[in-house]
């Protein structure tokens, strides 16, 4: 079962989410979860013959390619007026140019860059805040786990948005890290949700108790017993993080709450809205920065799909 | 139930109390001053310079001590005093916030629901049906993925600009008021179906999903398999999966409460439709602070009244939270 | 003859190629009677069982044929099999527990089940009232959600809810293993009860627990890695087996009473074959102590005596 994080209303959680969220005193469910740590081989044998995982983590690492490479095939940069203003693309401009004579192609490939910056390290803190909050109050239980609850339950509620207007607002956000930082901080409760309800579950796994009752340590028992097992769901959870702050920090530069003195994929779309760039039909300008972000998260569901199915046996036989 | 219930109000509660406290605290804990910042801002006259720092150091409350800065401001929101706007001054921030809300909620509610129906029928139906699944899975996958404004620049752009079908901005043509007449009625749905649309299409790729995944999930059950088994046609073991899929597909719906807003916001701004969405991107073009912490406070108690109808709409449905759980 | 199975073969898919889960079976069962199936996880008990009323997805018929009652099961066709589902043949399952959704009262899904396999509900309903009462529930069941029962009264609704319809096979497919011991004693004596009221006419019992099987049932089966071991009635089995297997399983068994303090129990050392690739010839040679020359060829599964047969070498010498 895909786990899929809601950012733009409307997907589900996998099963034993769902059920934790709604009534939380709910014992988990364990509709799929890895039954052992699988041998690294194994893992990588199926996932490079699953062509979900194949084709998400192509788009991907092609998106990649370009953010990394495509800024030294060009030698226009994002922001100078470098030439003509509204032109189509052509063989000079790859992408055509903006109604301020700026290359796209240029600030598209800057803008992946951007993108991935924001969705790596913004989905890397809110991974780990959210792993560390959950699996925290999963595991300790008790006062912990209510206190933990209170707090994710509240940043849950919160829209992020609105959180992130009113910093931004106050907060002259000047870097793409700084972005990234504050996306982090507001996304991470539903993967503590997710990441609880999993270490609950597991906590109460016989091989836990076997583990415990030969005198290991809290620490030794989360990474020998209880990380192995979760490591299929952690890594998805990050993919859909990554993909989540891409798909946040847009919006927010689209309301032009991002860094003003680089290039972003939102902000290009920001730019070319404020621009009349529909109005003017300058559709090269406007249509690669959220290809460029439906190919990027869309790409990034893909894989994660895959990789559900390569986790979880019971997937692949369909 | 009741307990299931008061544990959510006192969820919400506390999450207000916490909302109200950032909104409060922000403007005080960022770097730099704002009343300085506005000021400069604004350019003002030498002489005038006095005269408005001092008034807007008393309407930050900049002039007492904190703790009574924070009383006050609790005092003021629960008598429903939001302040007043600053680049529309004398205008208080509820009544902008009013005169905006009705559109917003024109074109959220409709979106929200309407794509969460829509979208849960589509994926059960993709989840049996090999040639739908394939087209909708895809699709689905491209539409949750996709940036809300960018979906309305993009219908903008082909059914307004280059194929004029519908109207590029605005929620009701400019010649007209605002009235209960058809004609006003006919000219807000012309206006709406774009912006509507670039909602709806992206919620539904996500629900479409989730709920294709869910039946899946569903009909592997066990109590799937009993009906199976004791012969129950397909159709009654669809209609109890559906049943039972829906649940969390509800607990998803009010968690995106949250990003749905956000699309709203992002979506009204291509459109330039009057609602709360412009309102605060003017708001922070003009550094209106009052104005975006009265709307991020509206938002903030928006969503957390959605989340508790929803809660209430969920202990009706599951059965299982009204009997009450026994402890994990 | 009740049920009359003739070289049943039922494979497995997997990604790595076919399972054979039950290679070959042939028995049958008489009206009235009780037979246990019993043998280690994964030697097929679960997979004959279920074969005879509803094959899951990865399942694939691939020889022989069922009888019931003179009439042929189609079990290869999943849609004609249907006709035969619940009334003819019926299953209580493992998961008893969960085999009720959890958002609808019991009641609704027995009424909503039964209608939609054109039973009128409100013609069955007062028996179904008396059955419940028999196994000592009350009609207020009907009234709730399944969340609201505990375990074993889930587990008799449902035994109550499969039987409804009086089937001439009943299979009981691990009920008692996820119970304790005075539990599995009263779940054992309802299903000889159903079977003395007739409200079922036969029934496959199975289970890897002989204990329970020797207090219930008539004759008892024993598999190994998909293929029959030994049949017969069930104080034969468990006085005088002839087949090794059976032989290992029931001296492996402690005896109620008796203490092990200078003896070790005997288990069977070794694991059965896969069943991907199962050797040929007799698939018990490599942990039997009585193994020789001839077991690597298949013995046939033979009458040595009046309702006991054999599938064995040096049982059949």
């Amino acid at each position: 079962m895909p786990l899929t994080e809601p950012t733009q209303g409307g997907v589900a959680l996998p099963a034993e989410t769902a059920t934790e969220l709604a009534a939380p005193t709910a014992p988990a469910l364990q509709p799929g979860a890895p039954a052992a740590p699988r041998a690294r081989s194994e893992v990588l044998y199926f996932a490079l013959r699953n062509w979900k995982f194949l084709l998400g983590s192509g788009i991907v690492l092609a998106a990649l390619l370009a953010a990394l490479v495509g800024p030294w095939l060009t030698d226009y940069t994002p922001l100078e007026f470098t030439g003509p203003t509204d032109q189509p693309p052509s063989s000079e401009y790859w992408f055509g140019t903006t109604s301020y004579g700026q290359d796209v192609y240029s600030q598209f490939v800057y803008g992946l860059r951007a993108a991935f910056l924001v969705g790596a390290l913004g989905g890397g803190i809110a991974w780990i805040l959210g792993v560390g909050i959950g699996f925290t109050a999963g595991y300790r239980g008790g006062w912990i786990d209510d206190v933990l609850n209170m707090l994710t339950n509240v940043v849950l509620v919160i829209p992020t948005l609105a959180i992130l207007i009113i910093v931004a607002a106050y907060l002259e956000v000047q870097s793409y890290t700084t972005e990234a930082v504050i996306i982090g901080l507001t996304s991470w409760p539903w993967a503590a949700r997710a990441v609880r309800s999993q270490t609950f579950s597991l906590k109460t796994r016989e091989f836990v108790e076997v583990a415990r009752l030969s005198g290991r340590s809290t620490r030794q028992i989360i990474a020998t017993e209880l990380a192995p097992n979760m490591s299929s769901y952690l890594l998805m959870t990050f993919i859909l993080l990554f993909g989540g702050a891409i798909l946040i920090g847009a919006s927010l530069d689209f309301l032009g709450l991002g860094p003003t003195e680089s290039i972003s994929l939102g902000l290009m779309m920001n730019n070319a809205f404020l621009a009349s760039a529909l109005l003017l039909g300058s559709w090269w300008w406007f249509l690669p920065p959220g290809l460029g972000i439906i190919a990027i998260v869309g790409g990034l569901y893909v894989m994660n799909v895959g990789l559900d199915e390569v986790f979880n046996p019971k997937l692949r036989a369909t | 139930m009741t307990r299931y219930l008061a544990r959510k109000v006192v969820i919400y509660l506390v999450t207000f109390f916490v909302a109200v406290t950032i909104d409060w605290a922000i403007p005080r804990f960022m770097p730099g001053d704002p009343v300085e910042g506005l000021l400069s801002r604004m350019q003002a006259q030498p002489g005038s310079v006095e005269e408005l720092s001092g008034y807007y150091t008393q309407a930050f409350g900049f002039d007492v001590p904190i703790w009574q800065q924070y009383l006050n401001f609790w005092a003021a929101l629960l008598n429903g005093d939001l302040g007043r706007s600053i680049a529309n001054y004398p205008t208080p921030v509820s009544e902008l916030i009013m005169g905006a809300l009705p559109y917003t909620l024109a074109l959220l509610v409709p979106a929200v629901l309407l794509s969460f129906w829509a979208g849960n029928k589509v994926g059960a139906l993709a989840a049996r049906r090999k040639a739908l699944d394939n087209t909708v899975l895809p699709a689905s996958y491209a539409l949750t993925a996709t940036p809300q404004m960018w979906l309305g620049i993009v219908l903008a752009w082909l059914f307004a600009s280059t194929w004029a079908i519908f109207p590029v901005s605005g929620a009701y043509a400019l010649d007209i008021q605002p009235s209960w007449s058809l004609e006003f009625a006919l000219s807000f749905l012309y206006h709406w179906i774009l912006p509507f649309s670039a909602l709806f299409l992206v919620a539904f790729g996500g629900w479409a999903i989730g709920m294709r995944n869910m039946i899946i999930y569903e009909l592997e059950a066990d109590y799937s398999n009993y009906l199976a088994s004791l012969g129950a046609p397909t159709k009654l073991v669809r209609k109890y999966a559906y049943r039972n899929a829906l649940l969390p597909q509800i607990t998803g719906l009010a968690l995106a409460l949250g990003a749905v807003v956000a699309g709203a916001i992002v979506v009204e701004i291509v459109f330039s439709y009057p609602g709360l969405g412009t309102l605060t991107l003017k708001a922070i073009q003009n550094r209106d602070y009052f104005l975006i912490q009265g709307i991020f406070l509206f938002l903030i108690t928006g969503v957390l009244i959605a989340n508790f109808l929803i809660d209430i709409f969920y202990v009706v449905v599951d059965p299982r939270t009204r009997i009450g759980m026994q402890g994990s | 003859m009740s049920l009359r199975v003739d070289e049943l073969t039922v494979y497995y898919r997997s990604l790595r190629g076919d399972v054979k889960a039950v290679d070959g079976a042939t028995f049958a069962i008489g009206d009235g009677e009780i037979m246990g199936l019993a043998g280690e996880s994964g030697c097929g008990k679960s997979s004959l069982g279920k074969s005879l009323i509803r094959m899951d997805a990865r399942m694939k018929h691939v020889g022989g044929r069922v009888e019931l009652d003179g009439r042929e099961l189609p079990i290869a066709d999943d849609a004609k099999m249907n006709a035969f589902r619940f009334r003819e043949v019926s299953i209580v399952p493992q998961y008893s527990m969960s085999a009720l959704t959890p958002t609808r009262k019991v009641g609704t899904v027995a009424r909503e089940l039964l209608e939609s396999r054109d039973v009128a509900f409100d013609e069955v309903q007062p028996e179904l009232v008396r059955r419940l009462e028999l196994v000592g529930l009350s009609a207020e069941v009907l009234d709730r959600y399944p969340i609201e029962l505990s375990g074993g009264m889930k587990q008799r609704t449902v035994m109550v809810l499969s039987t409804l319809l009086d089937p001439s096979l009943l299979i009981a497919d691990e009920i008692t293993s996820a119970l304790d011991v005075s539990s599995q004693r009263a779940v054992g004596e309802l299903l000889v009860e159903f079977r003395d009221r007739g409200f079922v006419k036969s029934m496959i019992v199975i289970t890897h627990d002989l204990a329970i099987l020797y207090q219930i049932a008539d004759t008892i089966l024993v598999m190994y890695a998909g293929k029959l071991a030994e049949k017969a009635p069930a104080e034969t089995i468990v006085g005088a087996p002839r087949h090794p297997y059976t032989r290992l399983l029931i001296s492996s068994l402690p005896e109620v009473g008796v203490r092990f303090e200078e003896t070790r129990l005997a288990g069977i050392p070794g694991k059965p074959p896969s069943l991907l690739s199962p050797p040929t010839g007799c698939r018990f040679r490599d942990r039997c102590p009585l193994a020789f020359a001839k077991c690597e060829e298949e013995p046939p599964f033979v009458e040595l005596e009046p309702g006991h047969e054999v599938a064995c070498w040096k049982a059949a010498a």
